[in-house]
């Protein structure tokens, strides 16, 4: 048995967003795993020491810097991985099926997703992936246990939440919550850069991209930035009553 | 033909569907606006819808009384085909977000998640959305004359209904069996109002001290104010408050007429998911927290102190 934990390469969350040539710019800046993904490649790890006989496959489309991040997830302690490269941007219903033909090819039984994405703010990959391979998914998965080809386990669902069993093969994809991503040891990253990494380039997979993006700017609202001193609360919080009253019309 | 999935609870239409009539009127597409109503003993339902479109196509079967990603997908896929629609909008909650992927593979469709804006140019359909965290608007183009959309909550404003209903067409379907075996089910219970819906929200972060201090201080403000509570990812990790009222990347996205962070500094993942409120008010002893960055009001000082004087302010 086969899992595969689809990762990417983002904007770390902390780094502030610089738009040059009608991009955000990546440049110089900290790129990282996707955290959901993290998430990803933790669970499927978890699945395999609790027994599961199951080789962990981590697989990124993206640009060749993407590597980084493939390279993380095997020093996490993935066993092999597979880059398709490709420089143009790419939607996730176009991306959706590349990585269900690697799935076919690499007869996969449990594929791992984040839940969003910290770029793109896209929650459509996992689903879109189940579709292409007439799988069932589970979303926001903060639960799972694995037993005899049967996933055991809990998702949060519109108001609240469903405990739920799922045969494979399926797609999971994460929340916070479902663990705590391990942080590779010394000693692992440098077994990690003698892991397989296969480069396929996109070409092979027949894919156009289905949006096109024309434009981008950053968000920024004016705000009125009135801000008191609250050494005297009293005063202070008259103040803000005040504000929130007859400035802003928040309240009554 | 534009549709309209709509999406309901406890057999009302959810707030996202009258904005959804809006947005559905304001693209400039051709087509009748048909609202696509799915459930089991959803009369009533299709009632409301009927006030709201051109016409109502009603799929009221057993098998659909509960919501599945799978056969929401397939009933929404067989009535796009059937009824040639070129535009397919779902409400953009978890659950339009889930099972809306499956309808865009389905039809070989562009997928726009989450748009805040729709036009059509010369039969090309143009969204913009936030992306980056919510740090940045995207404009995007479909590539396709067919195209599912799911719609940001709050993006467009409440269509009201009219004062003639449209006609309803039942639909047959042929749907598929659930694969997901659901074996139980909580539901969220607040007395208060939902988070996503509120006016006004009062959030904590890690400033308040202790689950106690956000009893006293966070929870007592928002029932002054009939407000929704909210919490930072590190109380909730840290185990004071639930993971339904977290707000920000990995929790809700909230977009209120006023957002008051009681002990937040403001980590972007936080700010990502309330940074579209139309007012920020930070409380925080830290001058330089960046939450003062993006707040219209904000008192630098003592939570413990300040938030009781607002209390005591607000009952005067």
């Amino acid at each position: 048995m086969r899992m595969l934990a689809v990762i990417r390469q983002v904007l770390d969350a902390e780094e502030s967003v610089v738009i040059q040539d009608g991009a955000v710019s990546l440049q110089g800046r900290k790129l990282v795993m996707d955290t959901m993904d993290e998430y990803g490649v933790e669970e499927a790890l978890r699945l395999r020491e609790s027994g599961a006989d199951m080789e962990v496959v981590a697989l990124a489309i993206g640009p060749a810097r993407s590597e980084e991040a493939v390279r993380s997830a095997l020093a996490m302690g993935a066993d092999r991985g597979i880059l398709v490269e490709t420089d143009t941007f790419l939607d996730v219903i176009a991306v959706s099926s590349v990585v269900a033909q690697v799935a076919r090819t690499e007869q996969v039984d449990l594929i791992f997703c984040g839940g969003q994405q910290a770029d793109w703010d896209s929650h459509a990959l996992g689903a879109a992936i189940a579709e292409r391979l007439d799988w069932a998914q589970t979303t926001w998965t903060n639960a799972l246990t694995l037993q005899d080809k049967k996933l055991t386990g809990k998702h949060d669902v519109e108001a609240g939440s469903e405990t739920f069993t799922l045969s494979l093969p399926a797609v999971v994809t994460t929340q916070q919550g479902l663990n705590e991503p391990r942080y590779p040891t010394l000693p692992n990253i440098m077994k990690a850069k003698k892991k397989e990494l296969r480069r396929l380039p996109l070409e092979g997979f027949g894919v156009s991209a289905k949006l096109k993006v024309t434009g981008v700017e950053v968000q920024v609202k004016e705000r009125r930035k009135k801000i008191l001193d609250g050494k005297n609360a009293g005063t202070a919080a008259a103040q803000l009553v005040d504000l929130l009253r007859n400035d802003a019309r928040v309240i009554e | 033909m534009i549709l309209v999935i709509v999406e309901h609870a406890l057999g009302k239409l959810s707030k996202s569907i009258y904005e959804m009539a809006t947005a559905a009127r304001q693209i400039g597409r051709e087509g009748p606006v048909t609202m696509v109503v799915l459930g089991s003993g959803v009369s009533s339902l299709a009632e409301q819808a009927a006030l709201l479109a051109d016409q109502v196509l009603v799929g009221d079967k057993p098998e659909l009384a509960h919501y599945d990603p799978e056969i929401w997908a397939s009933a929404a896929a067989q009535i796009a085909r059937e009824g040639e629609a070129h535009t397919i909008l779902i409400a953009g909650s978890r659950s339009g977000r889930e099972y809306s992927p499956r309808v865009a593979v389905k039809l070989d469709a562009p997928l726009i998640e989450d748009a805040i804006t729709l036009e059509d140019r010369s039969g090309v359909l143009g969204a913009s959305h936030y992306t980056f965290l919510a740090r940045v608007t995207e404009k995007v183009e479909a590539q396709g004359p067919v195209v599912v959309v799911t719609v940001k909550p709050g993006a467009f404003a409440v269509a009201q209904p009219g004062s003639t209903a449209a006609e309803q067409f039942d639909v047959e379907l042929n749907l598929p069996l659930p694969r997901l075996t659901v074996t139980g089910r909580t539901e969220e219970k607040s007395e208060r109002v939902s988070l996503t819906d509120a006016d006004l929200v009062v959030a904590g972060g890690r400033g308040v001290g202790s689950p106690e201090g956000f009893t006293q201080l966070v929870e007592a403000l928002a029932d002054q104010l009939g407000a929704a509570v909210g919490a930072t990812r590190a109380i909730v990790d840290a185990g004071w408050r639930p993971y339904s009222e977290q707000v920000g990347q990995t929790g809700k996205t909230v977009q209120p007429k006023a957002y008051i962070a009681v002990g937040i500094s403001g980590a972007v993942q936080h700010l990502s998911g309330m940074n579209k409120s139309k007012f920020i008010v930070a409380i925080n002893k830290d001058a330089d927290a960046p939450i003062f960055k993006i707040a219209d009001y904000g008192i630098v000082g003592d939570v413990s102190e300040i938030v009781p004087a607002i209390i005591t302010e607000l009952r005067k």
